[in-house]
């Protein structure tokens, strides 16, 4: 019964859902269901945010490796956590809106959070390069082949591009390397894309109706798929 | 706003009625002063049945002012009025200069409703004659995707005749996928070395199918995980993968006959923050070096940092997901990457069981379809382009009208 009741729950939901597309009265079903997904999420974060101050404290107590970083996250994850419940340090009154600005929940989110995301978020640039600096090295025929296209629309997206070949004459405009690096994105990766998303379609297709049709239960904690 | 409805009532009873009636109000008006801006009202307002809906809505159209122009022209704005069985008009929504079509929505089956549209100029607002009273009706099928049914139906038949097929014993062949083929090995690695096995889900919810493709393979991972006695870590940022991933990595540990090394420590929420995620796994990385690192769920720009510290660990990764824009990425930056519906197939693959692997064939089919319409678009777009033939543009038109979402 454990396993039965929410692989019917599977089915139905994913039956009435698959309808709804149809079925104009049945359109707003999605968003009934995704209202359900939120309240059983919100009960789940108590799980979360339990487990979170858990193994913290765990590794506090025990003085485990690095365990200065759970001082950091236990008072970090209090101060929030008190300031917005409370509304500590809010310009109005407690009926005032939480993220009022110049609130000190806003204020730590503007000022410590906002700055440490972007920071990480800056991280991509250096990724990036030295994610590319692998991809193009020409070690075979296929990274040969990237290499160069990566190098065309390099070039096609800075004035470079287009003063080194500008002197290529209107009917053979496509060869400039603005153009081609233009024509690059448009044709042959837009093509391998829309192939992989013809691919990724099929896949949640054949997903779903192996999840609705209970064949594959390994997410429920079943491993008889 | 009672002037305005006021003088709205003003304009239908005395500008609506007859030419003459409207022409005498606008020279009275220019007598009385000078500066009053008159417009001509919207004509030919129609009210009409909204397709395909749950009788909520009805469509509403009109010919605007002829004193609406780009250059010089007196309107400054639509106004739509609603009378609802016959009571007062309300004004519902005031539209920019141009605008010739309005839905009006939030509406009742069991009411009637009625419409004027008012240009606005100025001075005043000059209203065109009221439609007739119109219910919205409810629709039950909405015709307008009947090709999108007809081909999920194809898809989901051929689907479901192979798992039967498969079901019945009919031995299926499925092509080798070398980032599965290599999962064992990346577990044998860590077992090797001693060292732990990191699992990223991605940072999507329960509700995203990559995330449930993710679990899957968990599942399967965690069996070779509790065979090897490898210690198995997954931070996760989302409560809800938090409690499916614990219940997923348990049965697989009985199911090998490990229950005792299970531990709920193995799955830990950090944070639903994004980037709050990326710092704590990345650190999680360079503090504890795990020998494998899988990458299987819905990734955004966390994909290559991700990736790229694994990567700087010299760690074993395996990635995989349906965001194409992530998929070069990982390419990039891991040994294998399951490439979009690799992704959906891994479970599936990695079970051998024949009713899972038939599913995967059930897709085939789709593709095929797919090459055929694809293969034949194309010839007929380039014939019709070419050699301008009528009959290959209406291969592409027609092609187009299936195939086309909206």
């Amino acid at each position: 019964m454990r396993r039965q009741i929410p692989l019917f729950i599977t089915f139905f939901v994913g039956t009435l859902l698959i309808l709804s597309v149809f079925i104009p009265p049945m359109e707003t079903l999605g968003e009934d269901f995704t209202l359900f997904f939120d309240i059983i999420a919100v009960f789940a974060f108590f799980l979360g945010g339990g487990n979170l101050v858990r193994v913290h404290i765990t590794k506090l107590i025990k003085r485990k490796p690095d365990w200065g970083f759970s001082v950091v996250t236990l008072v970090g994850f209090a101060f929030v956590l008190i300031v917005g419940l409370f509304k500590i340090g809010n310009p109005g009154d407690i009926a005032s809106s939480v993220t009022a600005e110049g609130s000190w929940f806003q204020e730590s989110f503007n000022y410590i959070l906002n700055p440490l995301q972007s920071t990480m978020y800056a991280l991509l640039a250096f990724f990036v390069a030295s994610a590319s600096y692998r991809a193009f090295r020409a070690k075979n025929r296929e990274a040969t082949i990237l290499l160069v296209a990566a190098f065309v629309i390099l070039l096609g997206r800075t004035p470079f591009g287009m003063a080194l070949t500008s002197w290529i004459p209107e009917s053979l405009s496509i060869f400039q390397i603005p153009n081609l690096a233009i024509w690059i994105m448009n044709s042959p990766n837009l093509a391998g894309q829309r192939a992989i998303m013809i691919g990724i379609g099929l896949g949640v297709v054949s997903m779903s109706l192996r999840l609705i049709l209970g064949i594959e239960r390994t997410y429920l904690g079943d491993d008889r798929a | 706003m009672s002037f305005h409805i006021a003088f709205l009532l003003l304009s239908v009873s005395l500008i609506v009625p007859s030419p003459s009636a409207q022409d005498e109000v606008a020279d009275s008006v220019a007598v009385s002063d000078s500066a009053l801006v008159v417009a001509a009202p919207p004509t030919s307002v129609i009210a009409s049945e909204h397709e395909y809906d749950d009788g909520e809505a009805l469509d509403l159209s009109w010919v605007p002012s002829i004193d609406d122009q780009l250059v010089g022209g007196l309107v400054i704005a639509y106004r739509v009025y609603r009378s609802t069985n016959g009571g007062e008009l309300e004004m519902i929504e005031e539209l920019i200069p141009g605008a010739n079509q309005f839905t009006s929505g939030e509406l009742s089956s069991d009411s009637s409703y009625s419409y004027v549209v008012a240009a606005v100029t100025t001075s005043g607002e000059f209203a065109s004659n009221a439609t007739a009273p119109l219910s919205p009706e409810t629709e039950w099928l909405n015709y307008e995707k009947k090709w999108l049914f007809l081909i999920g139906l194809l898809i989901a038949g051929a689907v479901m005749y192979f798992i039967e097929t498969a079901r019945k014993g009919k031995k299926l062949f499925v092509r080798k996928i070398a980032g599965l083929e290599a999962i064992d090995d990346a577990v044998g690695r860590a077992t090797e070395m001693g060292r732990s096995i990191l699992f990223i889900p991605g940072i999507q919810d329960m509700d995203d199918v990559q995330t449930l493709a993710g679990l899957t393979i968990l599942g399967r991972i965690a069996g070779t995980i509790a065979e090897y006695d490898t210690k198995l870590f997954m931070p996760v940022s989302r409560s809800l993968v938090m409690t499916a991933a614990r219940e997923t990595i348990k049965a697989s540990f009985q199911t090998a006959g490990r229950p005792d090394k299970y531990s709920d420590d193995m799955v830990s929420y950090v944070t639903d923050e994004q980037f709050g995620y990326v710092a704590h796994v990345d650190g999680i990385m360079v503090r504890e070096k795990p020998a494998t690192v899988f990458l299987l769920g819905a990734f955004f720009a966390e994909s290559l940092i991700l990736a790229e510290t694994g990567n700087s660990i010299g760690a074993i990764q395996i990635a995989g997901t349906a965001r194409p824009a992530q998929l070069p990425f990982f390419i990039a930056a891991c040994d294998f990457t399951l490439i979009g519906e690799e992704l959906f197939a891994a479970s599936a693959y990695l079970s051998n069981e024949p009713r899972a692997l038939g599913s995967l064939k059930g897709q085939d089919v789709g593709k095929a379809l797919a090459m055929i319409v694809i293969v034949i678009g194309v010839l007929a777009a380039t014939i019709a382009s070419a050699w301008q033939v009528e009959s290959m543009q209406s291969i592409v038109d027609t092609l187009n009208s299936v195939f086309s979402t909206n």
